[in-house]
């Protein structure tokens, strides 16, 4: 049994079910996460690896099960995200979990740099401390020419680290990534991933991360293989 | 990888003692696995033999560790075609998983267990090949990334395969 299997789960899945009109997106689904820990799920399209993470995240409440956050080794901190009203699991995305999209998906109009700063604005970060904040994220990830540039002026890589930053931003437990790097060639990716791997494990955030590709989930501390809206047999939590 | 053709290779370069030889393999090739001297000699041997490389006047009249060698006309010849022969791909159509998976399902045992092991096993070395590159030197990292793109192959072998288990079943069971 290695360490992280002694430490409470950060985030521990029971029995997630959910469909879609008549398609059964998740069929019964167990899952641990450790704090600390980088896990890749991998899984064929369609498998349901996505909302598996959307459940995982609070972005959907799955329609049976229970997805339970446990920050922190005291009493009484644990919250059962599948209980949470939108309001709830809207201010626990905020505050405590961190994304990153295959495509970006930041503001155009805006500079890099104001891009990482807007999830700190959100959270209440004085601006003068949320510019020094992104700034040193930016530069961290390579980007310190690139602050005011708009995401239009950037390369993929480039815009894919200034994604990273905005969800490292606010320091969030965890780091949620669904295909960070399916839209990049193998040169772009590698950087995105060593970077962001490094900020995360120097913070010691745990990262759930999406994908099909083999060579992106070596990354990761251990990978499972979600099936036909199942984890595959192996990759199960033990009993 | 041909150890001897690529000792012949680095032979190209500048004549060479065996010793000096072995450190270059290593340096290149041999990240993993270094080559033992006296397979160093073996092939030094063997490769003088077939006139490839000529031994260099022989210092102190010692053994082979004493000899420097330089590459011959044959040699480079030889050297040149390995060059530009492409290899030959897919010459492991008839891997050892693949026979496995074929008397898995033609005695009824649990082919996709099989493959799941299997699976695993190769996530497991990607990683560790993913943990060698941080830091590594460029040229650690090219063979790395080699490693890795096949067992990624293998990988997609795998998940196509235990998608298509059911067919394949039938199939063979109908043969």
């Amino acid at each position: 049994m290695n360490a992280q299997a002694q430490t409470a789960p950060i985030l521990s899945a029971r029995g997630l079910r959910h469909s879609f009109g008549s398609t059964e997106a998740l069929r019964g689904i167990d899952v641990d996460i450790h704090p600390g820990e980088v896990l890749a799920v991998m899984g064929p399209s369609g498998s349901g690896k996505s909302t598996l993470l959307h459940c995982l995240a609070g972005v959907i409440t799955p329609d049976a099960g229970s997805v339970t956050y446990q920050p922190g080794p005291a009493v009484g901190q644990s919250v059962t995200i599948s209980s949470l009203n939108e309001a709830g699991r809207s201010r626990l995305r905020l505050t405590e979990f961190g994304f990153v999209f295959q495509f970006g998906q930041l503001l155009p109009e805006l500079s890099a740099l104001d891009n990482v700063t807007i999830p700190l604005l959100l959270n209440g970060t004085r601006r003068k401390d949320a510019l020094q904040r992104s700034a040193e994220l930016l530069d961290r990830l390579g980007l310190q020419d690139n602050g005011t540039k708009r995401p239009s002026e950037l390369s993929g890589g480039q815009a894919q680290r200034v994604a990273v930053a905005r969800a490292l931003a606010t320091a969030p437990k965890i780091l949620f990534a669904d295909e960070p790097t399916g839209s990049l060639d193998s040169l772009a990716a590698e950087n995105v991933l060593t970077q962001m791997l490094q900020l995360v494990r120097e913070a010691g955030t745990t990262l759930v991360m999406i994908t099909h590709d083999p060579r992106t989930a070596a990354y990761a501390d251990r990978e499972i293989l979600v099936r036909d809206g199942a984890v595959a047999a192996g990759y199960q939590v033990a009993p | 990888m041909n150890n001897s053709l690529a000792l012949l290779g680095l032979l190209q370069r500048q004549p060479s003692y065996g010793y000096d030889l072995k450190h270059s393999y290593d340096r290149y090739f041999g990240t993993e696995k270094a080559l033992a001297f006296g397979q160093v000699y073996a092939t030094l041997a063997r490769m003088a033999r077939d006139e490839f490389i000529l031994a260099l006047g022989d210092e102190t009249g010692g053994g082979p560790d004493r000899k420097q060698y330089r590459i011959t006309e044959a040699g480079q010849e030889r050297v040149s075609d390995w060059l530009f022969t492409p290899d030959v791909p897919s010459e492991n159509l008839q891997s050892n998983l693949f026979a496995k998976t074929v008397i898995a399902l033609l005695t009824d045992d649990d082919a996709a267990r099989l493959l799941e092991l299997q699976r695993a096993e190769h996530m497991s070395r990607m990683r560790a090949l993913t943990k060698l590159k941080q830091g590594a030197s460029i040229l650690q990292v090219l063979i790395c990334d080699h490693g890795l793109f096949h067992i990624e192959a293998d990988l997609r072998w795998i998940d196509l395969t235990g998608a298509r288990l059911a067919q394949l079943k039938k199939e063979l069971q109908g043969a």
